[in-house]
């Protein structure tokens, strides 16, 4: 049991007129779909669907930052959660980079107090590798997952000693639970803040090189073939990193890898604008990186979508570039913003989309998965592909407003959102 | 893809048409025709200068604020003295000894100055984009006088406005740029300006102070310094001791680099002409006897920062291009 939310009778409801498309269950058709006491009961076969209206299973995100506990002037377990649900999302997992670190039983008892007491959606949580982020000593994952640690990460940081990351590997079996890499040699990446390339050499902010990340990609994917054990690339950004992945997979190392709505969308031609919401770590890449990222998302190589969602603080976001700190928020605009920008122009299929979005990242941490089955819990998307609307400060559920999309029009529409059989969000 | 564009700082630029509100935040804010009118101004301003009486009424009234995040002895004064030479009120701010020492945040400190309706806010900061920001939270005309490695705009048009003195044009010149590139704002600007009046910038220096993907702004990168020949100007950059530290650093020593890279008076033909936009280290990027020798057009530049700094304010809040501009009269 690794995702939390509080105890409530399911929802009845039947949803007529939409396309319903589940790529794992094979279904692709027009039905009207019945829950009774959040449980599938049927499909049956309808007509014409409604234009636009299409009906999928919900969505899974990896890679949240609740900013909880610590920042709640940020965001909170009930703001990123109602955030999410608007989203579309039926689980989120949060990532452990807090104040203080979710690396003790005591910290993450006290989340996991918190998502059944207010999280709109079921919410699991990551704990870290390292105690305090400190990349020294290895958490007590096996007391930690026993409490319901969805996973492992140090997120916001790489794990520099190739020492720590072998026995996290190898610990990681005794947990049974998987390691989520965010993968920087500090070395390299140094006090960067954009990609290193033509755009920074114009604007002289110090680069990133994407080296800095595939080279520890390359280095964690060794020590995970030599000690037997699967592991997960965070945010993947460059296309060095692709390939390493690509090549570890096809010499049978167990490696899956996700990536972010802004890297499919966005390149490092952006940052001109200096505007700080176009500053991430990773940071955008080049159109060669984006193109890499968009191949490996259709070959299987990526299998999930994940938002990495970070929320900021407006006064800490309106500073200068240099200053601001590195991070956007997603959950509310990660379809839109996929299907306006990517599924709109022909370079992704929607199938593929909600796919890498739903069972993609629930079969890589071993979440419950959302199907449209009859027998299943209600696990569902419903999305108004043909309905628009503007991303503005005003419009967010989460306490956060640094959205890379702010003043932009998005097509498509998160209309409802049933989660294990609740309704969550309705439009 | 398709384009996807945001302006979330509603910015106007110096090469704008006919806006309501003109700034200098870098070198892209300008047009070539926006170049000469500038350079057409400083002229102006250089021949009102050898008169006894320097002061002209042409800003009587406004406001120009100094706002200095970083030190500066060259920049600073010559803001100053420009707009005093213009006659407007000027207001220098320094980051220490101001609230910023208690943690005030550029956003508070600009929107303070802001109250006192200032015409013209010339910043400069140690981090890229501020200035940016500065103009996105207040009404006032922004000048940067440079932010962090990006851009120095001003250093620019005073070093092609020297140029055009010595050697009486700006198309079809050579200009090696020696030294730093990668932590200099003032090479970055001085790229983009040569490109835009049709000179050729070639950069020369250690590899690992050349930025990689800079050739994409129109220049040629070498690594030899007897690539340096070819060039009508001997632009030399300032070589940082911080660039040095234990664990940061980008050359071995100052001395291999002044061994290697040194613009020694070995390394020059006569003819050439040599700069250096200030602080100097001699010794290090720069042979001693070389800073001294007629080649030298450093206090050229000095006299020149403070003719394009006038003209830049005067272009601002009264010249430009739009149909009420005025000329300025120094009759």
């Amino acid at each position: 049991m690794t995702l939390f939310w509080p105890d409530r009778p399911a929802d009845s409801l039947t949803l007529r007129g939409a396309r319903v498309i589940d790529v794992a269950a094979g279904v692709d058709g027009a039905f009207d779909v019945t829950v009774e006491d959040g449980v599938i009961t049927s499909l049956e076969r309808a007509g014409e669907p409604a234009p636009g209206l299409v009906l999928a299973p919900a969505f899974v995100d990896p890679h949240v930052h609740l900013r909880v506990p610590g920042r709640e002037d940020e965001e909170t377990v009930a703001t990123g959660t109602a955030a999410a649900a608007a989203g579309g999302y039926c689980a989120i997992l949060a990532m452990p980079n807090t104040d203080p670190v979710v690396d003790s039983a005591a910290v993450l008892g006290a989340l996991i107090e918190q998502a059944h007491e207010g999280a709109a959606i079921p919410t699991g949580f990551m704990a870290s590798i390292s105690k305090g982020l400190r990349g020294e000593e290895l958490t007590e994952m096996v007391e930690l997952a026993r409490l319901g640690a969805a996973g492992f990460t140090d997120d916001g940081h790489p794990v520099v000693s190739a020492g720590l990351m072998q026995r996290a590997l190898q610990y990681s079996g005794a947990a049974g639970r998987l390691l989520a890499l965010h993968e920087e040699d500090p070395s390299l990446s140094r006090d960067g803040q954009m990609n290193e390339g033509a755009v920074s050499a114009a604007l002289g902010l110090a680069g990133w090189p994407s080296i800095a990340e595939s080279v520890m990609i390359e280095r964690d994917c060794s020590i995970a073939a030599y000690v037997q054990r699967p592991l997960h690339i965070m945010h993947l950004s460059a296309r060095e990193s692709v390939a390493a992945v690509r090549a570890a997979q096809a010499r049978g190392v167990a490696v899956t890898a996700e990536v972010s709505p802004h890297h499919l969308c966005l390149t490092d031609d952006t940052v001109r604008t200096l505007d700080t919401n176009r500053k991430m770590n990773p940071p955008l890449r080049a159109e060669g990186d984006r193109q890499a990222l968009l191949e490996g998302l259709r070959d299987g190589t990526i299998t999930c979508i994940a938002t990495d969602h970070a929320p900021h603080a407006r006064h800490e976001k309106e500073t200068p570039f240099e200053a601001a700190p590195f991070g956007v928020t997603g959950l509310e605009t990660s379809f839109a913003a996929i299907n306006t920008f990517l599924v709109e122009t022909g370079e992704l299929a929607l199938e593929l989309v909600l796919e890498r979005m739903s069972s993609g990242p629930a079969r890589t941490f071993d979440l419950p998965m959302p199907r449209i089955a009859v027998g299943e819990r209600a696990n569902l998307v419903l999305i108004d592909l043909d309905a628009s609307w503007l991303v503005t400060e005003h419009g967010f559920r989460s306490r956060s407003t640094n959205s890379w999309l702010l003043g932009q029009t998005l097509n498509g529409a998160i209309v409802k959102t049933v989660a294990d059989g609740r309704v969550v969000h309705a439009a | 893809m398709s384009e996807i564009t945001t302006a979330p700082l509603r910015v106007v630029r110096l090469g704008d048409p006919a806006p309501p509100r003109r700034h200098l935040l870098g070198i892209s804010d300008l047009d070539r025709n926006a170049v000469e009118r500038l350079l057409g101004t400083a002229t102006t301003i250089a021949r009102s200068l050898d008169r006894e009486v320097k002061k002209l009424p042409a800003l009587r009234g406004r406001l120009v604020i100094n706002l200095f995040y970083e030190s500066s002895t060259r920049t600073l004064s010559s803001f100053d003295l420009a707009a005093k030479r213009l006659s407007a009120d000027t207001m220098a701010l320094r980051s220490s000894g101001s609230s910023v020492d208690k943690g005030e945040s550029l956003k508070d400190t600009a929107l303070t100055l802001a109250e006192y309706d200032p015409d013209v806010i010339v910043i400069r900061h140690p981090h890229i984009g501020a200035p940016e920001l500065v103009a996105s939270v207040t009404h006032a005309h922004i000048v940067n006088a440079g932010d962090g490695k990006h851009q120095h705009p001003t250093q620019a048009l005073l070093d092609l406005y020297t140029m055009r003195e010595a050697l009486g044009r700006l198309d079809g010149l050579h200009v090696a740029i020696v030294g730093d590139v990668l932590h200099s704002r003032v090479a970055r600007s001085l790229i983009e300006a040569l490109t835009l009046v049709g000179a050729r910038a070639t950069l020369v220096g250690p590899p690992t102070l050349m930025p990689r993907g800079i050739e994409s702004m129109g220049c040629e990168v070498s690594t030899d310094i007897a690539d340096i020949e070819a060039a009508d100007v001997v632009y030399v950059l300032r070589m940082q001791q911080e660039r040095m530290n234990a664990g940061a650093a980008y050359v071995p020593s100052l001395r291999e680099y002044a061994a290697e890279w040194g613009v020694t008076a070995r390394r020059l033909r006569p003819s050439q002409i040599v700069m250096h936009p200030g602080p100097m280290n001699r010794g290090v990027e720069i042979a001693p006897d070389v800073a001294d020798s007629a080649a030298s057009l450093i206090s050229d530049q000095v006299r020149a920062g403070l003719v394009v700094r006038m003209a830049v304010l005067y272009d601002l809040l009264a010249g430009g291009p739009g149909d009420d501009a005025r000329p300025l009269e120094v009759a």
